[in-house]
């Protein structure tokens, strides 16, 4: 549980991403394309966010014919919507900082 | 995880680290290192002491250092100051260091806010308020 909420939050921790993602909630399935067109990064970038936001199960792919059509997964914010799960997300992400100054520190 | 009661809640985040709690207590109690892992701030380990916890978003929690016990218990409160009423918020936040085999488990309870306070749970983290607003209604209209 506490990967899946720290993987959530750190993937919409990113303003691009969270964007992204905030446009496919509410103006439902889109193509990179169009995605792109409204986004002020290259394609290239969008795709990239894109494929964050598939594997923390945020959006998932459609293919039809060469288009890949993308759309929101809110089910996977179920766990972020009450305030336990929030604040359990924000110091599971914390401890994963705490953790990383820990490897760094001397001793 | 969590643990739900009708006047208070509580959020309990667990995890062993393979460090002795010696070094993790640093990690808690020394200003640059908190600011490394957690936020900005002028804490200092003494009973009594007020500080800032200062995030990224520009908000300013409030604490005071409630008990300090050497590595072993850390506990702090964690107030949100807000013009907005229901925005408010009061908490503690309580670290606990016990040694294990493989390093030491560190526990955090925040507890101490009112049901009708959730939404100050945003204040804690007040980049994500506007963007959970939002989504709560998206999640509503698709239940």
């Amino acid at each position: 549980m506490r990967n899946a909420h720290a993987v959530v939050f750190k993937t919409l921790a990113d303003p691009t991403r969270r964007a992204i993602f905030e446009r496919l909630c509410r103006d439902g399935e889109q193509t990179v394309g169009a995605l792109t067109a409204r986004a002020k990064i290259s394609q290239p970038a969008v795709s990239k966010h894109l494929g964050v936001l598939k594997h923390a199960g945020l959006v998932r792919d459609r293919h039809e014919g060469r288009q890949t059509h993308y759309s929101a997964q809110v089910g996977a914010l179920a766990p972020l919507i009450d305030w336990t799960g929030r604040m359990t997300g924000f110091w599971e992400s914390r401890f994963d900082d705490l953790e990383d100054l820990l490897k760094r520190m001397d001793q | 995880m969590n643990q739900t009661s009708a006047e208070t809640r509580s959020v309990v985040v667990e995890r062993e680290f393979a460090f002795p709690p010696e070094k993790i207590w640093r990690a808690l109690t020394q200003p640059h290192l908190i600011e490394e892992w957690l936020m900005k701030n002028d804490f200092r380990p003494v009973v009594g002491h007020h500080f800032s916890l200062r995030g990224d978003w520009g908000g300013v929690l409030d604490c005071e250092v409630f008990t300090i016990e050497p590595n072993r218990t850390l506990a702090y409160t964690w107030n949100f100051a807000h013009d907005n009423a229901t925005l408010n918020l009061q908490s503690v936040v309580t670290f606990t260091l016990t040694p294990t085999d493989a390093g030491t488990r560190l526990r955090m309870e925040q507890s101490g806010f009112r049901p009708d306070q959730r939404q100050a749970f945003g204040g804690a983290n007040a980049g994500w308020q506007q963007f959970f607003a939002k989504l709560e209604q998206v999640v509503a209209r698709t239940d």
